[in-house]
């Protein structure tokens, strides 16, 4: 570090005399309504998940994992985000490149449909999934004539997660594409560099910390996403059963330290992404100085 | 290398930005596309390096040197790019930005390290950047980057080099020196350069020719002093320096239908009490400023309250001792019109008055 350099991003404009110079029991009110939201719907969660895990101590938490069933729901939760997870880091960088990149006709029409899944109920979804691939929807059929079951087995998870998960990267990867603009690679292409070289040597490392928050947040979900996985799953413990739908398993059948032991790892999982965010936001703002 | 384009159209959904416009571009020229925001300009340069391709490929046609290039894409025309930005890789440091075209090389056309750290070296010494290699762009002035575009692009060694207003985002000063700089440096290595400009200033100043465009067409193409005495059209007076536009038929004797337009060098002033001749004009002086030689004076011409500026050299003025409000008489030594020949012709009358 250089003492004598600071880096300061764009809107981080010197600070003027509040311009909104609102009474202080204005503000003292407006703090303590947001403080209080958030530990009613963040904090107190999250404490309750740690506190209801831990309630017997560690060694009855440790034990939770000591089980056929959740250690199967964990696998199958992390090979699902390791599917998905590369599924759609491709279809992202793609959509992207594509979106901004080049011009072609429906663009804007492409780039609403990537919003989708999350306007459309992720249950809706897999509803959708089971009358397309189900034994008696439009390719039942076709299915068991394949010999290849999607309902009620892993594809069918993945394919659920994949949805609900579509839009994470691409999202990230638009708004700082569309503002990189497309000089960059134009000037490659002048220089002689071919596709591969000018994406991996230009258009990634400008979008690098943009993607790596994308998958973070795509991992998250993944693994989190539970609605559409439980319609299409079936939710059978120690076959289709995911974490989250282990949890609500052990639940509902009294296991209350199992389940919020499981839990807590999402959670924990959570914290991590959060961190791993405010990383790249500090890392982010530092390489987007004005150019 | 020399660079011939024919025909070029091209439609962005339903606009046109460039309607059938032909260019030649003599081996070694310095040549300026000069025109307003939206005439097409960029488009006609990313055209010429491939980074645009015209509408039709069988009715256009780009040759380099008589090579035709019109299919070939951007990376193998061997063109030099300059873009108005900059568009450096900002995650390189300058070294890395000037050897990105030589590292694209394949394999067995790329020079080994040491040539290339050399080659590096030569083009920093060039752009008078020695020492700054490993900085960033970031850690650079806009003139200071507006040079590393130009060795970026001079290290892949191009036949043609084309720059897209490449002193627009910087300041008078270093704009001046920038384009010295270039000017010299073009003579000494005589690439044939194109550049984009709406500073007539600077087209004047530094082209060997100068491209006048408008409204997706090449209005003009000349010298710089035969576009400037010899305009083509209304639209070429009016943008390549200043001008007087006066209404159609300002003269009791002769009547146009086209405005007349005369250069502020083209005027002379008498007191308001003297014998001008006859077709001289009255008016009232507005301002007066003067600096270097010639005065600039700012008139009313009395019968129509049209506003004039007049350039009078500075010994003459002291004579005038114009003020402000004073009556004055006006004289045209040198007018333009435009006769309209036909729907799409015009074609430029001089009056010149000797007396
Ligand atoms: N990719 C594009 N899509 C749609 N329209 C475009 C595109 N590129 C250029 N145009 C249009 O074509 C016209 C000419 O653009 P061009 O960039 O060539 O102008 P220019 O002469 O370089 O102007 P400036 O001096 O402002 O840079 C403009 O009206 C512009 O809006
Ligand atoms: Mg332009």
């Amino acid at each position: 570090m250089h003492p004598s350099k600071t880096f300061r991003s764009r809107n981080d404009s010197p600070r003027t005399p509040a311009a909104t110079a609102e009474s202080p029991a204005v503000r003292l009110t407006l703090i303590a309504v947001t403080m209080a939201f958030l530990s009613l719907f963040l904090f107190l969660p999250l404490i309750t998940v740690f506190h209801e895990a831990f309630r017997h101590g560690v060694e009855v938490y440790l034990a939770s994992f000591d089980d056929r069933h959740v250690r199967h729901a964990i696998r199958l939760t992390l090979l699902t985000a390791a599917i998905c997870v590369p599924l759609n880091l491709i279809f992202g960088v793609a959509a992207a490149w594509a979106v901004t990149k080049f011009d072609f006709r429906g663009k804007s029409l492409f780039v609403t449909l990537i919003d989708l899944p999350f306007a459309v109920s992720p249950v809706i979804a897999g509803f959708v999934f089971i009358i397309i691939f189900g034994a008696h929807g439009y390719l039942g059929p076709l299915m068991e004539r394949w010999d290849v079951q999607i309902v009620f087995a892993f594809p069918g998870i993945v394919l659920a997660t994949t949805f609900g998960t579509v839009p994470f990267i691409a999202r990230e990867l638009i708004p700082l594409m569309q503002a990189q603009g497309r000089d960059e690679e134009f000037a490659a292409m002048t220089l002689g560099a071919s596709g591969w070289r000018t994406f991996f040597k230009v258009t990634l490392p400008n979008v690098k910390w943009g993607l790596f928050y994308g998958i973070i947040l795509c991992n998250a979900r993944a693994m989190g996403e539970f609605g559409g996985v439980e319609v299409v799953s079936g939710n059978i413990s120690g076959k289709t059963s995911t974490m989250t739908l282990h949890i609500q398993t052990l639940y509902f059948s009294f296991a209350t330290v199992p389940a919020f032991a499981m839990a807590s790892v999402l959670a924990m999982l959570a914290l991590v992404t959060l961190v791993l965010k405010k990383r790249y936001r500090m890392v982010g703002d530092k390489k987007r100085i004005n150019l | 290398m020399s660079i011939q384009a024919n025909n070029i159209s091209k439609t962005f959904g339903g606009y046109k930005a460039l309607d059938n416009v032909s260019l030649h571009v003599p081996q070694g020229k310095l040549v300026s596309l000069l025109g307003p925001s939206g005439s097409g300009k960029t488009t006609l340069l990313r055209i010429l390096a491939g980074l645009e391709f015209p509408d039709s490929l069988d009715q256009s046609s780009i040759r380099f040197h008589g090579e035709d290039v019109t299919a070939v894409p951007a990376g193998q025309r061997g063109v030099g790019f300059v873009f108005q930005h900059y568009a450096l890789f900002k995650h390189m440091t300058i070294e890395s930005n000037i050897a990105f075209g030589i590292h694209a090389k394949p394999r067995r056309l790329r020079p080994d390290k040491h040539a290339i750290r050399a080659r590096v070296e030569e083009l920093l010494k060039l752009i008078q950047l020695e020492g700054l290699g490993k900085r960033y762009p970031s850690e650079l002035s806009g003139g200071q980057r507006q040079r590393v575009a130009l060795a970026r692009a001079l290290a892949v060694d191009p036949k043609v080099l084309l720059l897209d207003e490449p002193f627009g985002a910087l300041d008078a000063k270093v704009r001046k020196d920038l384009r010295r700089w270039l000017r010299t440096f073009q003579e000494q290595i005589g690439l044939t350069t194109i550049f984009v400009t709406h500073d007539q200033e600077e087209a004047l100043e530094l082209a060997d020719e100068v491209v006048v465009m408008n409204n997706a067409r090449i209005e003009q193409v000349g010298d710089p002093q035969t576009v400037y005495d010899h305009p083509a059209s209304p639209f070429v007076i009016e943008f390549l320096g200043n001008v007087n536009r006066l209404s159609p038929g300002f003269r009791p004797n002769r009547t146009h239908k086209q405005a007349l337009y005369v250069r502020p060098h083209d005027i002379e002033l008498f007191p308001g009490d003297a014998d001008a001749g006859s077709w001289a004009l009255d008016g009232k002086v507005l301002h007066v400023f003067a600096a270097g030689n010639y005065g600039r004076v700012t008139l009313q011409r009395t019968l129509t309250g049209e506003p004039l500026e007049a350039e009078i050299p500075r010994e003459r003025l002291r004579k005038l001792n114009l003020q402000p409000g004073d009556p004055v008489k006006i004289r045209f030594t040198h007018t333009r019109v435009f006769e309209q020949i036909d729907a799409t012709h015009q074609e430029l009358r001089e009056i010149i008055e000797t007396e």
